[in-house]
């Protein structure tokens, strides 16, 4: 089955003309046919355009002309995503009708290198959540066990991946939502750095921290889409005006002399000994390559959470403003303006996005700003402070991704052990820097992932190490079997 | 209890959300639990801490001021519930 290719595989393929772009697409969109009723990671299809797109792709090679570095590569992307004249819902009742005027810049960028979309991937709400269970829709489940979560929030994405619906999808990250769900998934999930990627047309959660991600089966293939999606973008204030080198340089296998920290405090309670079997395992491996691994100490790494659900609601509660039922989206039936407001954000909005709105008004009102706000942006300068002097002796940093094994739905009901599961992955959003989710393992047939951390743009870094790894982890290349261990599989709960 | 019901019932309205009874006293409890959490940050010393708004180092991005191609009115308001004259019709404001 030609889905079970990786992008660099399929990519060589058509450029070789050994298959067609409508092949490719049939032969995705016959998986998606095959497995999609039990996964459930598409909210929206887009069947049509996409084989339209393949055909234009499919003349295009055939009279010679140039095509772009993913021509003919199905591809989904985190229904949060703008895509123009595609329904773009956040996964919520408030944009359940939303059609985009314009494209987000990834998705231009995508769209000019010559993917085609098959669809727009389920989120939770607005991507507030760690398993896709508050998708206003549906939950996603976790291809290597249906009866799973498949982390979140970018949920759908992982799963389309893993479960070999599309090649490649993005997703956004502001405290773990790329990384977290890639290891949930057993894919590769890489949070660049803030600014190296456009949030342009990324519908806004905390904007401090939101960061356009990928989730790929490889890093090759990472390093392929982030040749397309790192880019200068005018339209976005926050963007990097930095030049990208082509990633794939980077992936030489060389990870002599290179200096590993591994922070004490990603180890220690509440993590899984099995996760930290493999993570060990690991480390084991890069220091076989050469590779000069030790152990550091990130002394605040446990205030990334706390200091998050103060900053990410303070900046969701203004970012979410926007939603009032006047210019797009759900509208509630109303007598007067007011009532207009209260009604339609009161029925649009999901639980958990009502909750984070009112604890970011609440961390945000006068008399709590300097105790709660201020506060938590002093902790996230500590936090900042912590990576700054290890990257001054260090090249990466690695850590697991999770504390834990993907969990049941439903199993996780008390909210901050649900808040918990970003605690590895918060840190870098709180200070910008580029992360990576690698697989390392598989305990009881799940995944583990383990987690590179990079300096301020040196995704090559990460990438390099993350390569040398995979190429050496001496790991089964397993695939998800796509059934329930034991009993029916959830509806949503 | 950091925050009691009638703090949740004011915030909610500053945040234009009509919570019932039930709502209210859910998201207290929630709040409170998380809010005693987040209190944990009460351990660190911060008084000489800088706080970091945005991790970047930039300062006033800017750009040429030149025209370009905006949003034509029909598509901007495409997306709009209610539309009347080329505008967004909302419920009468004033009587």
């Amino acid at each position: 089955m030609l889905t079970q290719f990786t992008l660099a595989e399929i990519v060589d393929k058509l450029a070789k003309k050994e298959i067609s772009a409508r092949e490719v697409t049939e032969a995705a969109l016959a998986r998606i046919d095959a497995v999609e009723d039990t996964v459930k990671a598409f909210v929206t299809q887009t069947r049509e355009a996409a084989l339209a797109k393949a055909a234009q792709i499919d003349a295009k090679r055939f009279n010679g002309e140039e095509v772009g570095p993913l021509a003919g590569v199905p591809m989904a992307l985190k229904d949060n995503i703008c895509t123009k004249g595609i329904r773009t819902t956040c996964s919520s009742k408030m944009l359940h009708n939303f059609i985009p005027p314009y494209d987000a810049t990834v998705a231009e960028l995508l769209e000019n290198a010559g993917s085609i979309l098959l669809g727009k991937t389920n989120l939770d709400e607005f991507a507030m959540g760690s398993s896709t269970e508050n998708s206003a829709f549906f939950t996603t489940c976790n291809p290597w066990d249906l009866e799973s979560v498949p982390g979140g929030s970018s949920g759908g994405s992982a799963a389309a991946v893993a479960a070999e619906e599309v090649f490649f999808a993005l997703g956004s990250d502001t405290a773990g939502s790329v990384r977290q769900p890639a290891a949930f998934c057993g894919v590769v999930g890489l949070k660049p750095t803030y600014g190296r990627v456009s949030r342009y047309g990324l519908i806004p959660f905390a904007s401090s921290l939101d960061q356009i991600g990928s989730f790929t089966k490889d890093v090759r293939d990472c390093a392929l889409v982030m040749n397309v999606i790192a880019k200068y973008d005018p339209r976005d204030s926050t963007s990097a005006n930095l030049a990208a080198p082509d990633y794939t340089t980077f992936l030489d296998g060389n990870v002599k002399g290179l200096k590993i920290g591994i922070p004490k405090e990603y180890f220690v309670e509440g993590i899984n000994a099995d996760v930290k079997a493999n993570v060990h395992k690991a480390i084991a491996v890069l220091e076989s390559l050469g590779a000069v691994a030790e152990e550091i100490s990130l002394p605040h790494s446990e205030f990334g959470i706390p200091a998050y659900y103060i900053i990410a609601p303070a900046e969701a509660s203004s970012n979410l403003a926007r939603f009032d039922g006047v210019q797009y989206g759900f509208q509630a039936e109303a007598d007067n303006l007011q009532e207009l407001y209260e009604k339609t954000r009161s029925a649009g909005f999901g639980p958990e996005v009502k909750r984070r709105i009112i604890l970011g008004t609440y961390v945000l009102s006068s008399d709590n700003y300097d105790a709660y706000f201020v506060k938590a942006l002093k902790v996230r300068t500590l936090i900042k402070e912590d990576f700054d002097k290890a990257f001054a002796k260090y090249d990466v940093i690695l850590t697991p991704t999770t504390l834990g094994l993907p969990f049941k739905q439903g199993a996780v009901r008390d909210l901050v052990s649900m808040y918990l599961n970003d605690i590895c992955t918060v840190p870098t959003n709180m200070a910008g820097l580029p992360a990576i989710s690698v697989p390392c393992g598989y305990v009881d047939g799940l995944p583990v992932g383990m987690q590179l951390i990079g300096k301020p743009f040196a995704e090559g870094t990460i990438l390099r190490v993350a390569h040398a790894y995979e190429q050496n982890s001496g790991l089964p290349k397993k695939k998800p079997t796509l059934t329930a261990k034991g009993g029916a599989v959830h509806e949503k709960i | 209890m950091k925050i009691g019901k009638n703090d949740v019932a004011h915030v909610a309205n500053l945040a234009k959300l009509k919570l019932s009874e039930a709502e209210t006293e859910q998201y207290t409890e929630e709040l409170n639990r998380v809010l005693t959490y987040i209190e944990n940050l009460d351990h660190l010393d911060t008084e000489d801490v800088l706080p970091t708004v945005h991790v970047l180092p930039l300062q006033n991005v800017f750009r040429e001021d030149e025209t370009h191609l905006c949003l034509p009115r029909e598509e901007a308001l495409a997306n709009a519930p209610e539309t009347e004259d080329g505008m967004f019709r909302v419920p009468r404001v004033i009587d």
